[in-house]
């Protein structure tokens, strides 16, 4: 049984259908990635599987549908997502944010004080700019941030939006590995991405939107050296 | 719908308001003056809030202050009304130019609450300023003439109301479709996009609300004049509000919205007077008010948009027609290639103690594209933003042009010929890409609010069309100009803020990540429209841009910026071998 | 103006100025978390005032039946938009929050109104009774519409202040109040009577200053509610539910309301329409503290309640027009010291 099934959903927006009729599984302790141009509405399917959108179809969870739960209640469940725009409380030190992260657990303060010194180890960039505001990083720096407030709440399938969005190639580089090692965690991962290659490159299974609709679903290897795909997707934005 | 229909329709509207008072009662006639009276202000109101976006619930205030002046004038000084209206035109205006150059610059809450402060405060002066009958007011003003003609009774005043509200009207309807009612329309875009194609947006912002002030102090003059006493009651804030709920209902971004809100608010309240005190005898007065604010609140709940644009939706649209091809606009003569055409001088910008630019320089030399590249956080976008004046430098210079350009305002530098789009795209959605791209004329053009409200502008403004329909069939949006900018796909929104900005005939354009979120088609199709730009036309680039492919095919040298600082720079070859570049950016990939 | 009579006035305008303090905060709290501006505070803090005189003289306070009329409202949106949304399990748990708990205080009140309670006790039941308007004028009026702007969320809640002015006219009828007061100690400072009221009033005033601090900076709620205010999707993404952290804030809120109606009550006569004026007084010092600044804010509101005492002792006619007028250079100071945070309006 998968973690995640997402069945027939679809989004709109007034008369413009942002998705149709999207099916995708994440299996347990697989990286899956959804990959497209922009706006092929990628990023409206991860707010609707996260309830922050509203859509038709079913999502499932964990072998119960989820589709009437309120965004929050999901997050309890230990299905989290990393947005787009990484929505961090800019006013807030790093630590709080991280503190935060770790709402939905309802856990012991110790129990969330050594989490939070695992995500130091994880990430020492972090534990540098512990006391720091969170609005005065980096890019990068924001978007390890990020990772490691949604790791906080000990998700079970952690959804992550073009986390690459803005990135220099290096760090950009650096994310992926991170989110790799996460699949080691015992952590599924859904990852949205525009730079194909990188998701691909990490992923074990792989789907390609186009405008509102899965096209191409296979095996991240058999993506990476499908000819069309290579010439659409993977031409583009690199320098070689 | 043709326009000689809408002329047709708009014709027998007025006929019927001239020939009303031949068949209502004299009831319903008063009833209709009062409608008058309220639709001006709220008429203000669509300017300052349906329009710009400022919501200001003191017009009562500015209505009072009229009042008051010509009941002072003409009961306590024996002046004519005639000096009344001048007086209370002449005040109201001084004080909304004073409130307005003091509150203007809020933010948008800030700027609506100041509205609440003042309104109390000039009330509660009209209830206590010695000669002014306290709260009691001032009884027996006198009737305006027209020669030896009193307007006395309802019906002779009511074509005085309703003549005025309709030269108002259409006044409004000339200016907000003329070059300053444009950068009105323009102003809920944010003030770092309307300076960006040279208006001063404070001016605006003041312009816009003194003329609503206006409004509400001619509707203050009638309702002296008509009711023929003041009092400080009609002009506290309660009324400002039921100013508010008449625009906001009839539909605050359309003129016709002010009449429609004034009326049906008005006929309503009427009804409810009348109706409520069946069902509560005792507590009618009460409940008028509970029943009045909670119908707003309702109406704010779940249907925000109002009357006109809902009916509007039924209606016909209005067929427009393509710009004509006239003479177009004069341009300016582009520098020689090769010159120093920018300069930026060892350049810093801090935010508290982190310098996001630290002490960069670098040329742009006309005729060139060049390509400003580094990792996220690298201080490209500050760097973009001390060259545009959107952000005041910490330290240096910038030069353009062989003038000192540094901390100089937006919309000079804009007008000075550097054009910019923004990385999050920047337009008004609910106008159309004509509309869009003819705010790039903006600093090309001269046309004021009167020539504007007048119609006086028409030969420029066809000028000016014609150029905007140039650029916008230049970037390959041409097929459909009266589209809403709101309704293209995000890449395409790209094209047409680089439309906009080649409106203003600019020396250097400045773009900042165009070919983000674009297809591959669309980059080479941009890529091309770039090059031809500097090849046929002799502009001059800069871009911002991380699509690599895209900025080393097109650009003629490239800066290289790492944490503040500049690493590299050079032609794109040199620039890709250079270790440090290398190490920092590229070698990650390659 | 001798300096006897200037340190008279100063005593007076600080004690103002720390009721305006409590409200003032009040406004900061609830507009961060909610973006709300609560026009309607100053009533709620008339309101309570009007609760506490009608209980001194034994009469059941209009307050109940308002507090029963929006309770059985709100429950009947919560049911409405529980049932469209088919999540049955929340209605025992909305029932009791929107509905036992709130009637069951006017139920108290009510059964009780006969009885003269110490004074304590009264001050109590009063603040009991007006502890839910705050949030179930939130349900009712702001929670359909979280998601507005705050120009709309502002004109919104101008009416709402118009719409309870009604209501409290209704409920309360036309007639001032003015209730005991708390203390007849009076010191002196020198030459100067300092009355046990004023003490008071400073005394409440800071500790309610100093909870509010220990809540937002020692505590995970307070945390949360601070995320909230500052990025709500972020929030929700944590599981914070920004509904529930709006509540807390209007509950807080509530809280200061009523305090400062039941400091005020026995200084001032009280009327059902007096809380207006009130509030925007305080909000001229929330405005100085830019609607952010907590510290900034309280400094603003002592001196609004200073500039009020002078002001009334030299021209009392024209207080109104001078503590409002002051609002204008406030502002113009502070357009200029703002961090301009361009945000597009909304279409």
């Amino acid at each position: 049984m998968p973690l995640l099934a997402i069945d027939n959903v679809s989004v709109s927006y007034g008369k413009a259908e942002a998705v149709r009729d999207v099916s995708l599984q994440v299996e347990k302790g697989q990286i899956v990635t959804v990959i497209g141009p922009n706006g092929a509405g990628k990023t409206s399917l991860l707010m609707a599987a996260i309830g922050l959108l509203r859509s038709t179809g079913r999502i499932i969870y964990d072998g119960r549908d989820i589709s009437r739960l309120e965004t929050e209640e999901r997050i309890e469940m230990g299905f989290c997502l990393v947005p787009e725009r990484r929505e961090l409380f800019s006013d807030l030190s790093v630590y709080d944010n991280l503190r935060l992260g770790a709402y939905s657990r309802r856990a012991a303060s110790g129990e969330i004080k050594d989490d939070i010194a695992q995500v130091f180890d994880r990430f020492p960039r972090l534990l540098e700019r512990r006391n720091q505001m969170a609005g005065t990083l980096s890019g990068g720096e924001r978007q390890m941030l990020a990772l490691g407030r949604a790791l906080m709440a000990r998700p079970r399938l952690l959804m992550l939006d073009e986390p690459s969005l803005g990135l220099a190639p290096l760090i950009t580089r650096e994310i992926f590995r991170i989110i790799a090692s996460l699949r080691d965690l015992g952590v599924s991962i859904l990852l949205v991405e525009q730079n194909a290659r990188a998701a691909l490159e990490t992923a074990d299974f792989g789907y390609v939107m186009e405008t509102g609709e899965i096209v191409h679903s296979g095996s991240a290897d058999a993506l990476m050296h499908d000819p069309r795909l290579i010439a659409t997707y993977m031409g583009g934005s690199e320098v070689s | 719908m043709s326009r000689l229909q809408l002329r047709l329709v708009a014709i027998a509207a007025v006929l019927l308001v001239a020939a009303a008072p031949l068949f209502l009662d004299p009831f319903s006639v008063t009833l209709a003056n009062y409608i008058g009276i309220y639709a001006l202000v709220a008429l203000g109101l669509v300017l300052i809030t349906g329009v710009g976006g400022m919501v200001s619930f003191g017009q009562a205030s500015f209505m009072g202050i009229a009042a008051y002046s010509t009941a002072w004038a003409s009961a306590l000084m024996d002046y004519s009304p005639w000096f009344g209206l001048l007086l209370a035109l002449v005040l109201t205006g001084l004080v909304a130019t004073i409130l307005g150059a003091v509150t203007l610059r809020l933010q948008g809450h800030f700027l609506s609450l100041s509205t609440i402060a003042w309104g109390l405060a000039i009330y509660f002066l009209f209830g206590n300023v010695d000669g002014l009958g306290h709260f009691n007011g001032i009884p027996s003003i006198p009737p305006i003439t027209i020669g030896s003609f009193a307007l006395i009774s309802s019906e002779r005043i009511y074509y005085l109301i309703w003549a005025v509200l309709i030269a108002a009207m259409l006044l409004s309807h000339n200016l907000l479709n003329s070059r300053e009612g444009r950068a009105m329309r323009a102003l809920r875009g944010g003030d770092a996009m309307v300076e960006s194609v040279g208006v001063n947006a404070f001016r605006i912002k003041l312009i816009t609300f003194v003329i609503s002030a206006l409004l509400a102090a001619l509707s203050g003059w009638l309702y002296a004049h008509m009711g023929r006493f003041v009092s400080p009651t009609p002009f506290d804030v309660t009324r400002g509000i039921e100013y508010l709920m008449m625009a906001m209902v009839g539909g605050s971004g359309y003129l016709l919205g002010a009449v429609v809100g004034a009326a049906l608010i008005t006929l309503l309240k009427d009804w409810v007077q009348d109706f409520l005190p069946l069902v509560a005898p005792n507590a009618a007065g009460q409940l008028e008010i509970v029943v009045f604010s909670a119908l707003f609140i309702l109406f704010l709940q779940y249907a925000r948009d109002g009357i006109v644009p809902f009916v509007a939706k039924f209606l016909p649209q209005v067929r427009r027609e393509r710009p004509r091809a006239v003479e177009p606009l004069p341009r300016r003569t582009q520098p020689e290639p090769g010159q120093t055409l920018l300069k930026v001088d060892n350049a810093k910008r801090a935010f508290g103690g982190l310098m996001a630019v630290n002490d960069v320089s670098f040329e742009v030399r006309s005729g060139e594209i060049l390509g400003l590249i580094g990792p996220n956080g690298a201080g490209k976008s500050t760097m973009f933003n001390l060259i545009t004046g959107a952000l005041p430098a910490t330290g240096g210079k910038v030069v353009f042009t062989s003038s000192d350009i540094t901390n100089e305002p937006q919309r000079l530098i804009a007008r000075a010929g550097v054009a910019r789009t923004f990385q999050h795209v920047k337009l008004r959605p609910k106008m159309t890409l004509l509309d869009n791209v003819l705010l790039g004329t903006y600093a090309r053009t001269q046309s004021g609010f009167f020539k504007g409200a007048l119609g006086l502008d028409r030969a420029e403004e066809e000028q000016a069309r014609h150029e905007a329909m140039m650029q916008l069939e230049r970037v390959g949006l041409g097929d459909r100009p009266f589209e809403l900018a709101g309704n293209l796909p995000l890449g395409n929104q790209r094209i047409l803020e680089i439309a906009r900005a080649l409106a203003a005939d600019p020396i250097l354009l400045v773009l900042d990540e165009p070919a983000a979120g674009l297809r591959r088609q669309e980059k080479l199709a941009l890529a091309k429209l770039l090059r031809s730009l500097r090849d046929d036309e002799n502009l001059t680039i800069l871009l911002v841009e991380h699509d690599m492919e895209f900025v080393m095919g097109l650009v003629n040298r490239i800066v290289v910026m790492e944490f503040g600082s500049k690493i590299s720079e050079g032609e794109p070859s040199t620039v890709r071998n250079d270790a440090r570049v290398q190490e920092a950016y590229l070698g990650g990939v390659a | 103006m001798t300096p006897d009579i200037a340190a008279i006035l100063a005593l007076d305008g600080i004690a103002t100025g720390a009721i305006y303090v409590l409200m003032a905060l009040g406004f900061v709290l609830i507009f961060a978390v909610t973006r709300v501006v609560f026009v309607p505070f100053g009533d709620i803090a008339a309101f309570t005032a009007l609760t506490l005189a009608a209980l001194e003289l034994g009469r059941l306070p209009g307050t109940v039946g308002l507090v029963i009329g929006l309770a059985v409202l709100a429950t009947l949106m919560e049911l409405y938009s529980i049932l469209r949304a088919g999540s049955y399990e929340r209605i025992p748990r909305a029932l009791l929050f929107y509905l036992v708990l709130p009637v069951a205080i006017a139920g108290l009140v009510w059964i009780t109104s006969g009885t003269l309670w110490p004074m304590p006790f009264r001050i109590a039941l009063a603040l009991l009774l007006i502890l839910p308007v705050a949030p179930l004028l939130d349900r009712i009026v702001y929670r359909p519409i979280a998601d507005a702007s705050v120009l709309l969320l502002l004109t919104v809640s101008v009416a709402l202040h118009f719409a309870l002015v009604g209501l409290g006219l209704l409920f309360f009828g036309p007639d001032g109040a003015r209730t005991e007061s708390l203390t007849d100690a009076m010191f002196m400072l020198g030459n100067i009577p300092i009355s046990g009221q004023t003490i008071l009033i400073v005394v409440a005033a800071a500790i309610f200053c100093g909870l509010l601090y220990l809540f937002f900076d020692f505590t995970l709620l307070g945390k949360a509610l601070h995320a909230t205010a500052l990025n709500r999707t972020g929030a929700r993404l944590m599981g914070i539910r920004p509904e529930r952290s709006g509540t807390i804030a209007y509950l807080a809120g509530s809280v200061l309301a009523g305090v400062s109606g039941i400091l005020i009550a026995p200084v001032n006569t009280i009327f059902y329409d007096s809380g207006f004026l009130l509030g925007l007084k305080a909000f001229v010092g929330a405005i100085i503290g830019g609607l952010i600044s907590f510290p900034v804010t309280a400094i603003g509101s002592i001196f609004v309640g200073l500039l009020e005492s002078f002001a009334s002792f030299q021209s009392s006619a024209f207080k109104e027009v001078i503590v409002f007028s002051v609002l204008i250079p406030v502002l113009l100071w502070r357009s200029y010291t703002f961090q301009h945070t361009e945000e597009d309006m909304d279409e």
